[in-house]
């Protein structure tokens, strides 16, 4: 079976390109250059040059020695935390900015929940000089105050999305409009790989850097490429097509996609898609989706504002729906006393989302000499205020 | 079997005047009180829309007004139901424009099936793309008689448009600019440079033009390229204005037509 896309955009019965037709000739335009354009040697150089000096990369494959001997196994973080703008998101933002120029596109628009996304599109906005607008829903804003200074900060244009539930999904519907009643000099960084063909594709391969990275740092360390599981958590699911991507033709490694549970799958506050969801169109995809029997979207929740995506990427649907990849869940408490225990045995905070796939190391049952890669997606930095409530650091 | 939609076009080929409202807004029953005031007041042909939670294509004023008729409890099935009767009451031609995830959910071809039955002439779903509508779902909408109608808009290449011509049947909807729906900023210039391509075009299909047509101004301009105009956002916001629905609906019609 595939795992990649398919020269129609699916992967299975997933994916493909149902948008409407004011969007068709922009999805054309990139459908039909971005592997050409991706190829290109000068391409290729500008962009292995800004990952190196710019963000930092190859990011460090951490052997976590006391993480390991907790669960008597081999533990080894794939340390994405420590990129510039601190998580894996501007890996592609890079790649999709240096696209946009291209193309001759001279405006920018994301969407971002969580704001890391819009971190690293107004990041990279500033490097090339481009004006730079991110749709944020109006609630994000209020509870993310620090990524939309930082946004501000770097010259973005910051916009409340208002319609609907005011978050992820409505910013993106905003960014989308956006995209829609400005065709010709406008060119859309999605943060995740979901919308519609060829962005899932597209935003894989340039996350793909993770596992190709993975890989490498493997050899060096263990003598082989390929780990016994590779854990990490999915909202929207780029961090985890990352590094997922390299492994998808490996059988023998365990994918392992860890979703937020929020307050348990089957409490009605859950953002536990691959559970909850069913086969759907949101955002110019097909997919899994949470949905009403009448097919109205619902409002997902997690504390994790990374991971409160009603939908899941189309590849991340077909994983499922093939068992390439297992599903597992863990819940906010899950999630932050997988926070605290990351952060006292090895000294790192890790972001919210990122602590989703470390809250299953438990659960995988690994035996002593398996190896266990967890993509740590992101830092704790973001994340603080939520933490010192939580653990009621903030007490006098 | 008669199709409405090419009786209408045929016995009108020029000033069709459609309008678009949401169905379930104001009120979740008002569905047949406004489609049968439309239609004392002159309108040619109505699109009923389907609310949807995530209206990608549509402005601040058909989003409000689906967020309004959801809330009234608005869904295909009810839909079906308040124009179960219809036909014993009118033959205005009647499009269902709406989105693809809700119709998916309730099954297509039940869909159609149901659509067909209550007397409905034709189906929008603007994010249903032409070569998945091809693929899937054109033998479902000719086996159950609908017209299936695409947008096209000022981007549109040439050989896109002639294609899309060759799958519709009934009308093509002709978006006036690069926007979602409710632009009030008139007509640009360029619209109408993309009017006279289209027309220059000789198509199988007439054109209907939609998007920022809100006022009379707007509504003659339009007819002047195409076989008529089709106002939506500017409905909806008439039938927010105090005193009754068949007076809202009066007077809005009246201020277009004459």
């Amino acid at each position: 079976m595939s795992y990649h896309v398919n020269e129609k955009g699916f992967y299975g019965k997933f994916g493909g390109a149902y948008v409407p037709e004011m969007l068709y000739p922009n999805v054309e335009e990139l459908r039909q250059n971005y592997l050409r354009i991706i190829q290109e040697p000068d391409f290729q150089q500008e962009l292995q040059a800004l990952l190196k000096d710019y963000v930092g990369r190859p990011s460090p494959l951490y052997f976590a020695p006391r993480l390991s001997q907790k669960y008597n196994t081999k533990v080894y973080l794939k340390r994405e935390d420590l990129n510039h703008t601190g998580a894996h998101k501007i890996n592609n933002t890079i790649g999709q900015v240096l696209l946009a120029k291209r193309l001759g596109k001279k405006r920018i628009i994301a969407e971002t929940g969580a704001g890391q996304h819009g971190v690293a599109t107004a990041t990279v906005c500033a490097l090339m000089g481009l004006e730079c607008i991110v749709y944020m829903g109006e609630i994000d804003i209020e509870r993310q105050a620090p990524n939309v200074a930082r946004m501000k900060m770097l010259g973005a244009q910051v916009v409340a999305a208002i319609s609907g539930s005011k978050t992820l999904k409505d910013a993106t519907n905003e960014a989308i409009r956006d995209w829609i009643n400005n065709p010709e000099d406008t060119y859309y960084i999605i943060g995740s790989v979901v919308g519609p063909h060829p962005y899932p594709d597209m935003v894989a391969r340039f996350q793909a850097v993770i596992s190709e990275e993975i890989r490498a740092q493997l050899r060096e360390k263990e003598g082989t490429e390929l780990p016994t599981f590779v854990v990490a958590c999915v909202g929207g699911g780029s961090n985890a097509a990352g590094a997922f991507y390299h492994y998808l033709d490996e059988p023998e490694v365990q994918l392992v996609a860890v979703e937020a549970a929020g307050k348990g799958v089957h409490s009605g506050e859950s953002a536990a898609t691959s559970i909850l969801g069913k086969d759907g169109i949101i955002h110019g995809s097909r997919t899994l989706l949470m949905q009403t029997e009448d097919g109205q979207i619902t409002e997902p929740y997690s504390i994790s504002a990374g991971l409160d995506y009603p939908g899941v990427g189309p590849l991340h649907a077909h994983l499922f729906e093939s068992g390439r990849a297992h599903f597992e869940n863990a819940t906010d408490e899950e999630a932050l006393q997988a926070v605290l225990e990351l952060t006292r045995l090895e000294g790192i905070i890790p972001a919210l989302e990122s602590a989703h796939a470390l809250a299953v190391l438990e659960r995988l049952k690994a035996k002593p000499d398996d190896i266990v890669v967890i993509n740590l997606s992101g830092r704790g930095d973001k994340d603080l205020s939520t933490y010192l409530k939580h653990f009621h650091f903030d007490e006098k | 079997m008669k199709n409405r939609i090419k009786s209408l076009f045929a016995q009108k080929p020029k000033g069709i005047l459609s309008v678009y409202f949401t169905a379930g807004f104001p009120n979740l029953n008002d569905t047949e009180s406004v489609i049968l005031e439309l239609e004392k007041n002159g309108v040619d042909l109505l699109e009923i829309g389907m609310p949807f939670s995530d209206p990608l294509a549509d402005g601040p004023t058909i989003q409000a007004s689906s967020t309004v008729a959801l809330k009234n409890g608005m869904t295909i099935s009810k839909l079906f139901e308040q124009l179960q009767d219809i036909r014993q009451k009118t033959q205005i031609p009647l499009v269902l424009m709406g989105y693809l995830n809700p119709v998916m959910q309730y099954g297509v071809e039940r869909f159609c099936q149901k659509a067909a039955e209550v007397g409905v002439d034709g189906i929008i779903l603007p994010d249903l793309p032409l070569h998945q509508y091809v693929e899937e779902f054109k033998e479902l909408f000719e086996k159950y008689n609908l017209s299936k109608v695409f947008l096209i808009t000022p981007q549109t290449p040439e050989a896109r448009i002639r294609e899309i011509d060759s799958h519709s049947n009934g009308f093509i909807y002709m978006v006036s600019s690069a926007s979602t729906t409710g632009k009030t900023v008139g007509l640009a210039e360029q619209s109408q440079v993309y009017f006279q391509r289209v027309a220059g075009m000789q198509l199988q299909h007439p054109g209907v033009i939609g998007f920022g047509i809100h006022d009379k101004g707007t509504f003659e301009a339009a007819c002047k390229h195409a076989s008529g105009a089709i106002i939506g956002s500017a409905f909806v916001k008439a039938l927010q204005r105090e005193g009754s629905l068949s007076e809202n609906i009066k007077s809005f019609i009246e201020s277009i037509k004459n």
